[in-house]
C-alpha cells in the first residue's frame, strides 16, 4: 500500500487541492481509506490529517471503514421509488444475502441506498463501484447476484447492464443545430472578445443552473477582477490568474440534462468554457464532474484529447495566442458541492461548505482568483451564441427568459427523458409532449423547486413563472403528496452540509415532525410547529440548500392543506412516539407481554 | 466625510473593512453571537448573529458594514428566531445545565437566558456522544459541543498549532482531535493554550479548576451576556 499512495501523491503532483481525487483512487482500490494511508498521504500532502478525514467523512462515496468488493447503491429518487424501488432492493438484499446498509460478512459485497444518481428517465438505477446500473428489475438482480457471486470483474459483465440512453424526445434550438468543432472560437476570434461578449449580453442569457444569473454580467464582472486591479496597468491585470469551471454536479433529484449533454454535445460545452476563458482571460479550467457520472469521464477525457490535437484546446489556441486547458474533477457524492462557493472548497480538495458572500466567486473564486462558475447548459448555449449572433437567441422565449431551457422529465408519464422548450411554453404542452395523463401534480426545479397542482397547468416555463435548473417530475393520481414531500424531506436531511445551525439542525427536525404527522402521532398544533419550522429554516439558513429545504413542505402545505390536518388526531396533545412501544425494552427485561404490561393509548378513537 | 449605518434606527459609525457586528461592538450596541469572537476570523455559522439588512437577514458577524444600511437587530422576530436557534442547539446536543461545571459561566447558557427561553421546546436527539479525559488537564466533554469552531480557529490563528477540526456532515457533525489515537492526549495541546479555554460551552474544560468559583458567583449569575459582551468584546477594552 505504501508504494500505491506514494505513486498516487506523485501522480497528482503532491498537491492538496487533488485530495478528492487521489481517495477516489484509495477507496477505489482498498474499498475504504485505512487509517495508514491518511497518516501517509497527511505527510506526503503536507496537510494535517484532520483534514483528510474531514473530507472522507463528509463525501458519501468515502468510507473509513471497508466495504464491499461490489459496493451496491441504489438510487433514492422518489422516481426510483415510483418505479418499485423498496421492493427490488428488498429482493436484492435477499438474494445476495446482505442488509441494506451493511457489509456481507466474508466482504465480498455491500448494499446501500443514495441520493438520486441522475438516472430517472430510466429507473429503478443504482451504482455498482461507482458505475450505473439501469432499468433494474428481478431478472436483471438475479444476474447480477451471479456474477458476484461468481467474482466476475465488472469489465466481463454483459455491457447492457450499464447501458445509458440519451432519450432526446424533443430538442430545439441548441440541440437541434450543434455547432461545428472551433467554430464559436474562430467567429469569436473574428469578431472579436468584447464584441462577442456584447452578443451574449444581447442574446440575454441567464444561468441554466437554477439562479438565472445574466450571464454576460457574470463574465464582466469576472474580468474586471477586485477592484483594486481596475486600477493596476493593463499588463499586470491581465497576469491576474482566473478560472473557468463548469458545474456539472447536477445533483437536484430528477435532473439529467447535463449528463445527456455531456454525452453527446461535450465538444460543445468545452467550447463554451474556452469562449468564457478568451473573454475574461482565464488559462485553466475545470469540468466539476459529479461521482455518479464516472461513466462519462473516460469519454470527456477524449474528447479533452481531441480538442488538444485540433488546436483547440492547449497552447496557442487556433494560433491565437490563447493558452487554455480543462481538467476533469470527479466528485464524490455531495449535493452540496452544487452549491458554487462549495465546488470551488471541493475542487481545492476539502469538505464542500459554502462560503461566506461577499466575496463572491467572481472576484474570489477558485484559490482566491477570479473565478467563472456557471452550468453545462449555459456553456453550451454561450457557444451557440457566439456563432449564431445574440439576436438569434433573444428572438425566442419570454422578455425576461431568453432563448430555450432544456428539461428532464420524468416520473408518470409515457416518454420520460429531455425535452427542449421556449421559454413561455405552457406546461399542458410539456405533459402532451410527453404523454401525462390523469396528472395529480408536478414537482418543477426539483425538491428545491415548487410543486404545482392539476389546477395550475396554465402557468408557464420561465424565470418570472416556473423557474427549473431542469428537473419536471410528474405524478400520477394514484400517488400520495406526503410520500413525495417525505422523500424530498429527507433527501435535505441527508444532504445538509451542517455548516449552519438552521439547515443542520433544522432539516433533521423537520424530517422528525413530517415522520410524526404522516405516521399519525400528531395532535392539534402539530402542522402549525411544521410551518414555524420551515420558516425558520428557510430564513435563517446560510446557503440555497438550506432556504429552499423546506419547500416540498412549504409548497404542498400551501395548496393541501386538508392533507396534513387530516393526519391529525383529534386530542391537544400526543406524544412525538409510539408509547407503548417504548415500553417494549422494559418488557423483554421483566419477561412480561400480559395486558398489564401494556399501554392503551386513552384517546384512541375510533 | 464618515461611514454610517443604522441599527435599529440609531446612526452608527463604521470603519471600512469592518463588519456589521464589528460596527455595532463598537458602537456599544450588542448583537448576540456564539461563533464569534473579536480576535479570530469570523466563521458565520451559529446564524444567532442574524440581522436584517434593507430587507434581507445577514450574518452580523461576517457581514461587511456598507452606506446606506438599515439594519435591524433587536426586534420581536429577531429576537424570538434567535431563541428558536438557541433550542435548535440545546437539543442537538446533550445540555445537562445543572450537572455541567460550566453553568454559570456558559455562553450558550447565558444567551438563552437573554433571549428568555424557558424551554427546548423542540423534541431532543439525545445523540450518543464520547468524552475525552485522556489529556493530563484538559478535557473535553463533546455532549456539549455546538460546532462553532473557536476551538479550532485560537489552535490555528493564536496557539500556532492544529489540535481541532470539525469532520463529518449534516447531524453527524463532530469534533476531531489531529492525532493518530485521535485523542487529545497525542496532541501537542497544553492548557495555557487559548484554545483550551476560548469554548463558549462546557465542552472544554480545564481539569483541577472546577467549581473553585462557586455557583451563583459566577459571571452570568449577575450580568447578562450583553453587558459582558460589551465590556469584553469593545475594541478598546482593556486600554
Ligand atoms: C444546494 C445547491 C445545489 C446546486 N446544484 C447545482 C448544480 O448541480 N448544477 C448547477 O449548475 N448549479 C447548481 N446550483 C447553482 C450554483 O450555485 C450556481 O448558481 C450555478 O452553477 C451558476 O451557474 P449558472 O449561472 O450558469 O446557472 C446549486 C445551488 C445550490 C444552492
Ligand atoms: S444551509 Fe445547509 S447546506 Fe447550506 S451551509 Fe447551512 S448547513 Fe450547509
Ligand atoms: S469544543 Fe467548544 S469551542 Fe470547540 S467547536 Fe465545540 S463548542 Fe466550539
Ligand atoms: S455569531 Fe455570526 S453566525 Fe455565529
Amino acid at each position: 500500500m505504501k508504494q500505491f499512495i506514494q505513486d498516487l501523491a506523485e501522480k497528482n503532483h503532491y498537491q492538496a487541492t487533488h485530495l478528492l481525487q487521489i481517495l477516489r483512487a484509495i477507496q477505489s482500490r482498498y474499498y475504504y481509506v485505512p487509517e495508514d494511508a491518511i497518516e501517509q498521504l497527511a505527510g506526503l500532502l503536507q496537510i494535517p490529517r484532520t483534514q483528510i478525514i474531514s473530507v472522507v467523512e463528509f463525501y458519501s462515496f468515502f468510507h473509513l471503514t471497508p466495504r464491499g468488493q461490489y459496493e451496491l447503491l441504489i438510487s433514492d429518487s422518489i422516481t426510483d421509488h415510483m418505479l418499485g424501488k423498496i421492493d427490488l432492493t428488498g429482493y436484492l438484499a435477499k438474494q445476495l444475502n446482505v442488509a441494506v446498509g451493511a457489509v456481507r460478512d466474508d466482504g465480498l459485497v455491500s448494499l446501500d441506498n443514495t441520493s438520486c444518481t441522475g438516472m430517472c428517465d430510466q429507473g429503478p438505477a443504482g451504482l455498482i463501484n461507482g458505475y450505473p446500473l439501469t432499468l433494474l428489475d428481478r431478472t436483471r438482480i438475479d444476474l447480477i447476484t451471479e456474477l458476484i457471486n461468481q467474482q466476475k470483474p465488472l469489465a466481463e459483465w454483459p455491457v447492457e447492464l450499464f447501458h445509458v440512453d440519451d432519450n432526446i424526445y424533443k430538442p430545439d434550438l441548441l440541440l437541434q443545430q450543434q455547432i461545428d468543432d472551433g467554430s464559436a472560437l474562430r467567429t469569436a476570434f473574428k469578431r472579436g472578445m468584447q464584441e462577442t461578449l456584447a452578443e451574449i449580453d444581447k442574446s440575454g442569457l441567464r444561468g441554466r443552473g437554477g439562479a438565472g444569473y445574466n450571464t454576460a454580467w457574470k463574465w464582466h464582472l469576472c474580468y474586471e477582477g477586485p477592484e483594486e486591479d481596475a486600477f493596476c496597468e493593463v499588463a499586470t491585470h491581465n497576469q491576474q490568474q482566473r478560472y473557468v469551471v463548469c458545474n456539472a454536479d447536477e445533483g437536484e433529484p430528477g435532473t439529467f440534462k447535463d449528463r445527456v449533454l455531456l454525452n453527446s454535445y461535450a465538444h460543445q460545452v468545452f467550447e463554451g468554457m474556452t469562449l468564457c476563458a478568451a473573454i475574461i482571460g482565464a488559462q485553466q479550467g475545470f469540468l466539476y464532474l459529479r461521482g455518479e457520472y464516472l461513466h462519462l469521464y473516460d469519454k470527456l477525457q477524449s474528447v479533452l484529447d481531441q480538442r488538444r490535437q485540433a488546436g483547440l484546446l492547449g497552447n496557442n489556441i487556433l494560433n491565437e495566442g490563447l493558452n487554455f486547458d480543462i481538467e476533469i474533477c470527479l466528485g464524490a457524492g455531495a449535493y452540496i458541492c452544487g452549491e458554487e462557493s462549495a465546488l470551488i472548497e471541493s475542487l481545492e480538495g476539502k469538505m464542500g461548505i459554502p462560503r461566506n458572500r461577499p466575496p463572491y466567486p467572481v472576484t474570489q473564486g477558485y484559490l482566491g482568483k477570479p473565478t467563472v462558475v456557471n452550468n453545462v447548459e449555459t456553456f453550451m448555449a454561450a457557444a451557440s451564441i457566439a456563432v449564431n449572433g445574440g439576436g438569434w437567441f433573444a428572438g425566442v422565449g419570454t422578455e425576461k427568459s431568453k432563448g430555450t431551457k432544456i428539461l428532464s422529465i420524468c416520473g408518470d408519464c409515457a416518454r420520460p427523458g429531455i425535452y427542449e422548450y421556449p421559454f413561455g411554453t405552457s406546461i399542458q404542452s410539456v405533459l402532451n409532449d410527453c404523454g401525462a395523463s390523469d396528472v395529480l401534480g408536478i414537482q418543477i426545479g426539483g425538491p428545491s423547486g415548487t410543486f404545482i397542482s392539476n389546477q395550475e397547468f396554465d402557468r408557464k416555463l420561465a424565470f418570472e413563472d416556473l423557474a427549473t435548473g431542469g428537473s419536471f417530475i410528474v405524478f400520477n393520481n394514484s400517488r400520495n403528496i406526503l410520500d413525495i414531500v417525505n422523500n424530498f424531506t429527507h433527501f435535505f436531511a441527508h444532504e445538509s452540509c451542517g455548516f449552519c445551525t438552521p439547515c443542520r439542525v433544522g432539516t433533521a427536525l423537520l424530517k422528525k415532525q413530517l415522520d410524526k404527522i404522516i405516521e399519525g402521532y400528531g395532535s392539534a398544533g402539530d402542522v402549525v410547529a411544521l410551518e414555524e419550522l420551515c420558516q425558520l429554516i428557510k430564513k435563517h439558513s446560510h446557503c440555497g440548500l438550506g432556504q429552499t429545504a423546506a419547500n416540498p413542505v412549504l409548497t404542498t402545505l400551501e395548496r393541501y392543506p386538508e392533507l396534513y390536518q387530516s393526519k391529525l388526531k383529534k386530542i391537544s396533545y400526543e406524544p412525538g412516539f409510539d408509547l407503548d412501544g417504548a415500553l417494549e425494552t422494559a418488557r423483554r427485561m421483566a419477561n412480561r407481554n400480559d395486558a398489564g404490561a401494556h399501554l392503551t393509548q386513552v384517546e384512541e378513537e375510533s | 466625510m464618515s461611514n454610517t449605518i443604522t441599527i435599529d434606527g440609531n446612526t452608527v459609525p463604521f470603519e471600512d473593512g469592518q463588519t456589521i457586528m464589528e460596527a455595532a461592538t463598537a458602537a456599544g450596541v450588542y448583537i448576540p453571537h456564539l461563533c464569534h469572537h473579536p480576535e479570530f476570523t469570523p466563521h458565520g455559522s451559529c446564524k444567532l448573529c442574524t440581522v436584517n439588512v434593507n430587507g434581507r437577514n445577514c450574518s452580523a458577524c461576517t457581514f461587511p458594514a456598507m452606506e446606506g444600511q438599515n439594519v435591524l437587530n433587536n426586534t420581536r422576530e429577531l429576537t424570538d428566531d434567535r431563541r428558536k436557534i438557541t433550542q435548535m442547539l440545546f437539543v442537538e446536543g446533550n445540555h445537562l445545565c445543572p450537572g455541567c461545571e460550566k453553568t454559570g459561566n456558559c455562553q450558550l447558557q447565558a444567551v438563552a437566558y437573554h433571549l428568555n427561553m424557558l424551554d427546548n421546546h423542540f423534541p431532543h436527539f439525545y445523540p450518543s456522544r464520547e468524552l475525552d479525559a485522556s489529556h493530563a488537564e484538559v478535557m473535553i466533554d463533546h455532549n456539549r459541543c455546538i460546532f462553532c469552531t473557536l476551538c479550532v480557529r485560537a489552535s490555528q490563528q493564536k496557539d500556532g498549532k492544529d489540535v481541532f477540526a470539525i469532520s463529518g456532515r449534516g447531524l453527524n457533525k463532530h469534533l476531531i482531535i489531529n492525532s493518530q489515537s485521535g485523542l487529545l492526549k497525542d496532541t501537542d495541546l497544553e492548557a495555557t493554550d487559548e484554545a483550551a479555554h476560548i469554548c463558549p460551552t462546557g465542552a472544554i474544560l480545564i481539569k483541577r479548576t472546577g467549581y473553585q468559583v462557586p455557583i451563583g458567583e459566577r459571571i452570568y449569575d449577575h450580568k447578562q451576556i450583553d453587558q459582558v459582551s460589551l465590556e469584553t468584546e469593545h475594541p478598546r477594552h482593556g486600554e
